[in-house]
């Protein structure tokens, strides 16, 4: 009952709903970074919507199967291959033991999830299947997948139905051009009027770094900050503060030059100002965003971005129900 | 003569030579074998090389060094015999 992994791709790691409840002592949720594709492929093949997948970014693996099993993708465009025959994305699969399951060029979106029936079973660390690459645990050993890894599988809870598949207003949209909407704040104060106008002006693009920690923003205009005596136990730097917790989605501007996006495998705090913070509803998007994608953002108060999340908890039932 | 594209498998910035003091690793009109290196993409602090499927002659890039490029985008021009 294993899948051997004949090419990993870029960066192919265990994600699964996440590892809530560390924060405070410097670990992360880690988890799929797009929540929902993960869903969608879970329940594709009747696993337990939070059953521990691969999370493929930006280019997919290349996977030996040693068992008979059904499979989904779903997330990124990214075209199974069975044996080097294609297969479609968002639907279940059968794959009979012996199989080759290769993928094509990721056509849209960043992140692909396959989801295997039984789930990938790897042990559970401090309540979840996740890797976190910077600590080192959680996952497949610790780390994203290499040649020759063997993935256990998990025993399936239900029976699949392969050729079972979703409705396409009920997957992941993968636009090229992205609004992103921000909650301004804690530090947004410090930026001066004409910069909080011009960052939710300009339209920035999706640097090649950006990854599970966090996404970098380019070819917008500097900020600037407003002056003042930097306080005791900040940096020089003016986007420096006093050592603050960073929140997922917070977006920190170091120098005034290049927003970050914290993603799942964020660090916990640190002393750059944060001038907003992405809303929940929008993190699964930020997943599915290239490098070179463009993104805008759109600056909402608490109570729309309560209804943004109220919306996408909506479409997720919309999915359980379609998938029951 | 039949002509091949080399597809990009990967989204991110495209570099001809391995390091910036390096040569390119392949002049245009250049003779390659499957498996020669053309290039490189950077993304997410890692680089993957890109390599040709089929030997024969590179008549030219079709995208500049540290050109942005996407995944499926033709990067060369490759003429086989």
């Amino acid at each position: 009952m294993s899948i051997e992994v004949l090419r990993p791709g870029l960066a192919t790691t265990v994600q699964d709903a996440g590892r809530p409840g560390y924060y405070n002592v410097g670990i992360p949720l880690s988890g799929a970074m797009d929540q929902y594709s993960l869903r969608v492929a879970n329940l594709l093949v009747g696993n337990d919507e939070t059953a521990a997948a691969l999370e493929c970014a930006l280019m997919g693996p290349e996977l030996r199967f040693h068992t008979d099993a059904v499979i989904a993708v779903a997330g990124s465009t990214m075209t199974p291959k069975f044996d080097g025959v294609a297969q479609a994305c968002n639907t279940a699969l059968a794959v009979r033991a012996g199989t080759v399951v290769s993928f094509d060029f990721m056509r849209a979106g960043a992140r692909a999830y396959v989801a295997i029936a039984g789930g990938i079973d790897v042990p559970v660390v401090l309540g979840s299947r996740s890797t976190y690459g910077l600590g080192a645990f959680g996952g497949f050993q610790g780390r994203k997948l290499a040649v020759g890894d063997r993935l256990p599988v998990g025993v399936p809870q239900r029976t699949p139905t392969p050729g079972r598949s979703v409705d396409a207003s009920l997957v992941m949209p993968l636009d090229k051009e992205v609004p992103l909407r921000v909650v301004p704040g804690l530090y947004f104060h410090r930026i001066t009027d004409a910069s909080a106008q011009t960052f939710f002006d300009d339209t920035w693009v999706i640097a090649p770094e950006a990854d599970r920690i966090g996404v970098r923003c380019r070819s917008g205009r500097p900020l600037e900050w407003r002056p003042r005596a930097q306080p005791f136990g900040a940096g020089s730097d003016p986007s420096n503060i006093v050592d603050a917790g960073y929140p997922y989605g917070s977006i920190q501007v170091p120098g005034g030059v290049e927003p970050i996006i914290l993603h799942r495998d964020a660090v916990s705090g640190g002393g750059y100002a944060m001038i907003g913070t992405v809303i929940s509803a929008d993190m699964d998007r930020i997943a599915q965003m290239q490098p070179n994608y463009k993104a805008r953002f759109v600056r909402v108060d608490m109570a729309q971005a309560l209804a943004a999340r109220a919306e996408r908890r909506a479409k997720l039932d919309r999915l359980r129900a379609a998938l029951a | 003569m039949a002509q091949h594209e080399v597809l990009c498998p990967l989204p991110g910035t495209f570099y001809r030579r391995p390091a910036p003091d390096k040569p390119v690793f392949v002049e245009d009109g250049a003779t390659v074998a499957a498996g020669t290196v053309i290039g490189l993409v950077e993304v997410m602090k890692q680089f993957s090389e890109v390599q040709v499927e089929v030997g024969g002659t590179l008549v030219r890039f079709l995208v500049d060094n540290e050109a942005p490029v996407e995944p499926g985008q033709p990067l060369a021009l490759i003429e086989t015999a």
